[in-house]
């Protein structure tokens, strides 16, 4: 059946290296219980594990679309009859805003330490199902950081690396203007 | 204070393992605290999310109690929290409650003075605790909020209102017209959008001042306009019409690719409805092929495959973007496409064949999922000599891909065998070869299907394709598999020429099986013992049987017994060979009856009045699935379920006429069941099988009539739909007038259809009771409806207050015989009809001037009669002699039997000899009083 709907996406799924889950997200009653919701991750991890750049597959009778960061899965659900190319772009919007925030550092680590940001990335790009915004840029300027008490700051705690690579992204940005 | 330092910072909480629902709950204290503390807050909130996300669930009192410490949180003025308590909202309120509380802090942060982010959010998390009664008071603030420069506010109250809509539709109803406000916005500029945002920041770096691109906020408008607009059929094609044709030299309106996607199925659905407007949706989708997102040339090229009798040459244009695709570099994009091209193939393999050089250099492909569609399109598209090189390529992979793909491959070589017959030995042994691999049941099943078409379809593979089955019981995990294997085998293994060598693997399920496994293999066998010439071969039979009478299962020992005396008795044809069932559906509802009546319990269950049904049509009822699957072998293509071949097929074959209209019979007694006044009628007996229509298809009332015979009562049952979109009809009733004043009938329920509105059809009840049981009434009323109309205004359906009554003539139904005689399959006539003997035989010749040829007379005759014509006598061979053979039952349960030999002279028209032989003399009588 063709959807007439604006739902869209039933789920977002994310799973670490041995299958575990880092994050989830469900919408719609299809995959309502944990066993459930467990058993769909577990063989839709089986059956990525070994193509983790082969982007897309029909399982469950869903199509689901993944993109595979360091040691982090990316799934996306949609409908058996959805627009293939719709959902890439949802993937794209969601995986490259979080890659944005996380500063093109993707991995089980970096997510759990900035879960905040990529759980709101997440609401800001799909709401229940709908997706809400597919241009990445824009996800990222919604996901508000957490204000910084400037006493917490020890600067011995910035590595030389990173303190490099935010002068880089700060010239970069300067250079643009 | 740099930026660096920022985001180094930011509410790191490293791994969660340590922690749980106890220390998070204990930790929410934190949330009392003065000044609130917003990072601290912001990182337990996190941590909630995560818990949640991992499947931790908060019990009422939790959630609750959590909620509100949360919305302690109103009070901090940081953003970067408000977001994140904004989540967390969302999330406990599906489990916590009173969570309306918050509302009117909600309200505060969707006043337009405040930050966007405030705005979007908050309207979002309204949403999720707001219910149909408030939202009146909204409504004003919605609107406003659609209507928003802002597209992130716009986005947010469009995607609310649209989740709204299934629990509110008369009130979200009314925003249509800032829905395509919405639509018609121009692109808000990259500054003056940017700048509210920033604020939230405070010296926010510049680089995050991303103004979305992606226009997204016109699918959300269209999505929200078509879900108001959509019961209303002029108003979709409309709006099709608008957006589509602006497409013009200055680009379209609809900036948004996937609103331009959405605008592709309305059209697709116009065109479904209306098969008038083919020829210009077709037109609209060849121009979206060209469309400069790739989203929605594949939805337009998607959209054609999937039009109903397109030609190739209409199909040309779709199928050459979707070979465009095949060499994307994305492989979603390569995937949508022989995903497409595959769906095409099982109808049109001729349109997909251009194809086939690239197909061919996909088998390869990484994706597993790619290659498979690659192969199984190219097995249907493809020529004999390729299939065995396909077959050997496919098998090498066949393990390493989903079991959704396997069943589709097998599904593909299934079809496969009857277009190259000559390859079914390649095709068997690759079947046979996938069962060795690991699947689960629906793969496995596929296999021993395509198998099964194999014995179906090619005589010459039936040997073959037999004793791979038995392979495949010998160690078959799934008892049902195993179950259709030894009843297959039991219906061809005697018909082979050494049917010896099947009995040795049914024999060996009875030693080594459960007990589901042991019955059917002994019904196998006995199948062997009854069909088998062989006396040898019947003689083992019984040894055999007999061994199985020691058997520890009920059933199993039973079966046995009946099977063993059975084949002693020589009474065969009546166990072993008859081929006649129960109307199952039929059988369930009065099954569920006498169960669920206290008052039947004393009396046996009745089962004369079940109507029988043979084993072909039993087949074919078993629903559009499997019929489907048998339409696909027989044509090499595998139709979608609900397309128009499976009602061709039943459609072909007269005798399948009754169990489409017991099926059918099944919904109305449901519908029947819900109204409380019939209650008392007892079981339905019968429902006419086509609803008769009692006016023009294109009046302004459209009215049909279905019967219901129970017992002892008569229910007309009158479907009317109102076509007029300007006005409403309320407390519809039908006054039925007997023609006839001494009719024994009396009127017992009148229930009026309480409104109808356009296009939705409602439903009036007239009941009627038999006052003497002995008679059965055939008259004709005269309907009228009456009711009150109320106008109405089309955009929104409001009706006006004041309404005026009003009626309306409709033709008029009729009562006859043939209502209260149920039609019924019997396995033997000849066997029945002696059976009956000559008790209440009536006779009579008639001679029939209405009918102008023997086909005529046989279809007025089962028309009158009510009854089922039984092996196939109901269509005409000769030209001028002719006997039908009809069978049936009569209400209250009486057999009823009737041969009508006819004669044909272009002289005299058509002479008929009727006899009707039945249980009951009275019977007899008034069914030959029907035809005189």
């Amino acid at each position: 059946m063709v959807n007439l709907t604006l739902y869209t996406v039933k789920a977002v799924v994310m799973l670490d290296s041995e299958g575990g889950r880092v994050l989830a997200k469900y919408f719609g009653s299809d995959y309502s219980s944990a066993k459930d919701q467990k058993a769909f991750e577990k063989g839709l991890y089986d059956k990525t594990k070994r193509a983790p750049h082969g982007e897309i597959l029909l399982f469950d009778n869903q199509v689901v679309l993944y993109r595979f960061h360091e040691d982090v899965f990316f799934y996306i659900v949609g409908m058996p009859e959805e627009n293939e190319a719709m959902l890439l772009v949802i993937l794209n919007a969601f995986s490259d805003a979080v890659s944005m925030l996380l500063r093109h550092q993707i991995s089980k680590r970096v997510i759990l330490e900035n879960l905040d940001l990529v759980v709101l990335a997440l609401d800001e790009t799909i709401d229940e199902g709908i997706v809400l915004e597919t241009d990445p840029s824009a996800i990222v300027a919604r996901v508000s950081k957490p204000r910084e008490n400037l006493s917490d700051v020890p600067l011995s705690e910035q590595t030389l690396i990173q303190a490099y690579q935010t002068a880089k992204e700060k010239f970069g940005t300067a250079l643009l203007k | 204070m740099s930026f660096s330092k920022r985001d180094e910072d930011s509410g790191r909480i490293g791994y969660h393992h340590y922690f749980d629902k106890t220390t998070v709950l204990q930790e929410a204290r934190v949330f009392n605290e003065s000044p609130i503390n917003a990072r601290k807050c912001r990182a337990l909130l996190t941590k909630i999310l995560y818990l949640i996300s991992l499947g931790e669930t908060f019990g009422t009192t939790e959630a609750t109690e959590l909620f509100f410490s949360v919305t302690k949180l109103f009070q901090s003025k940081d953003s970067a929290l408000r977001q994140m308590v904004y989540l967390v909202i969302k999330e406990l309120s599906t489990v916590a409650e009173d969570v309306i509380m918050v509302t009117s802090s909600l309200m505060k942060d969707m006043q337009p003075t405040s930050e966007v982010m405030y705005r979007a959010n908050a309207i979002r998390v309204l949403r999720k605790i707001t219910d149909a009664s408030m939202l009146q008071g909204l409504e004003r603030f919605l609107k406003a909020a659609i209507v928003d420069k802002n597209a992130k506010v716009s986005s947010a109250a469009l995607v609310s209102s649209y989740h709204l809509y299934a629990i509110a539709r008369e009130v979200v109803k009314r925003w249509a017209n800032e829905a395509q406000e919405a639509i018609n916005a121009k692109p808000q500029s990259v500054v003056s959008a940017a700048s509210s945002y920033v604020t939230s920041f405070g010296n926010a770096p510049q680089a995050y001042t991303a103004v979305s691109n992606s226009n997204i906020v016109q699918y959300h408008a269209l999505g929200l306009l078509y879900a108001i607009r959509q019961k209303d059929r002029m108003a979709v094609s409309k709006l099709v019409q608008n957006y589509a044709a602006k497409s013009g030299l200055s680009g379209s309106v609809l900036r948004s690719p996937f609103a331009q996607c959405l605008l592709v199925r309305y059209a697709c659905k116009v065109m479904e409805e209306d098969p008038s407007s083919t020829r210009a949706v077709y037109e609209l989708l060849e121009g979206w092929l060209r469309h400069k997102s790739e989203m929605v040339n594949l939805e337009a090229a998607k959209a054609i495959c999937e039009m109903k009798d397109a030609t190739v040459k209409e199909l040309f244009p779709a199928v050459t973007t979707l070979q465009n695709f095949l060499s994307s570099g994305k492989p979603s994009i390569k995937f949508a496409a022989i995903r497409a091209l595959n769906k095409l193939a099982m109808s049109q393999p001729a349109a997909v064949a251009p194809c086939n050089i690239d197909m061919e250099n996909m088998i390869t492909d990484q994706n597993r999922s790619i290659s498979t569609f690659a192969i199984t399109t190219l097995l249907k598209t493809g020529n004999e000599a390729s299939v065995e090189r396909l077959m050997k390529q496919i098998s090498g992979f066949m393990s390493e891909i989903t079991d959704e793909s396997k069943v589709l491959v097998v599904e593909a070589v299934g079809s496969l065998c009857i277009k190259f017959p000559a390859k079914h030995h390649v095709m068997l042994s690759f079947l046979s070869g996938a069962l060795r691999d690991d699947g689960g049941y629906d793969f496995k099943r596929a296999v021993v299907e395509a198998i099964f078409n194999f014995v179906k379809y090619i005589p010459e593979s039936k040997e073959a394709a037999l004793s791979h089955l038995c392979e495949i019981i010998e160690d078959c995990e799934y008892s049902k598999l195993s179950v259709k294997i030894l009843h297959l085998l039991g219906v061809e293994g005697p018909k082979c020429p050494q049917p010896t060598k099947y009995i040795r693997y049914i024999y060996n399920r009875v030693i080594l099986e459960n007990a589901v496994v042991r019955g059917a293999a002994v019904s196998a066998l006995a199948k062997f013992g009854v069909n088998v010439e062989d006396e040898a071969v019947k003689q083992s039979v019984k040894v055999l049987l007999s061994r199985c009478l020691d058997d520890a299962d009920d059933e199993v020992r039973d079966r046995a017994t009946m099977y063993l005396n059975v084949i002693k008795s020589g009474d065969e044809k009546g166990y072993v060979k008859d081929d006649s069932t129960y109307a199952l559906a039929y059988l369930e509802r009065q099954l569920l009856n006498y169960v669920s009546n206290p008052e039947l319990a004393d009396t046996p269950f009745d089962l004369s009045t079940v109507p029988k049904i043979s084993r072909q049509e039993e087949q074919e009822s078993r629903g559009p699935l499997e019929q489907a699957g048998a339409i696909q072998s027989l044509g090499g293509r595998i139709s979608p379920p609900h397309s128009g071949t499976a009602s061709n097929g039943a459609g072909a074959r007269p005798a399948a006429s009754t169990t489409p209209s017991l099926d059918q019979q099944a919904v109305y007694a449901q519908k029947l069941a819900e109204v409380p006044e019939f209650a008392s009628f007892g079981p339905l007996f019968k429902s006419t099988a086509k609803p008769v229509e009692l006016t023009e298809s294109e009046t302004e009332y459209v009215v049909s009539c279905v019967k219901h015979v129970f017992a002892q009562h008569i229910v007309f049952q009158f479907n009317i739909k109102n076509t007029l979109n300007d006005s409403v009809l309320e407390d519809v009733n039908v006054l039925m007038t007997p023609d006839n004043d001494e009719v024994s009938l009396v009127e017992k329920v009148l229930i009026p259809a309480p409104q109808l509105v356009y296009d939705v059809p409602g439903i009036a009840y007239v009941a009627f009771e038999r006052t003497v049981l002995e008679d059965y009434p055939e008259c004709t009323f005269t309907n009228e409806l009456k009711f009150i109309v109320k106008d109405c205004d089309p955009q929104t359906g409001e009706p006006d207050e004041e309404g005026f009554e009003d009626d309306y003539q409709v033709e008029e139904v009729s009562l006859a015989i043939a209502d209260f005689v149920l039609p019924s399959y019997i396995p033997s006539f000849n066997k029945a009809w002696e059976d009956l003997g000559i008790d209440y035989e009536v006779v009579e010749t008639l001679a029939l001037t209405t009918s102008p040829g023997l086909q005529e007379a046989c279809r007025d005759l089962i028309a009158l009669l009510g009854m089922q014509a039984l092996e196939n006598s109901g269509t005409v061979q000769g030209s001028n002699v002719h006997t039908m053979i009809l069978s049936g039952i009569f209400i209250g349960g009486a057999q009823v039997l009737a041969r009508c030999r006819m004669t044909y002279d272009s002289a005299t028209g058509v002479t008929l000899q009727l006899a009707i032989r039945s249980t009951n003399g009275e019977v007899s009588q008034i069914l030959i009083g029907a035809i005189a």
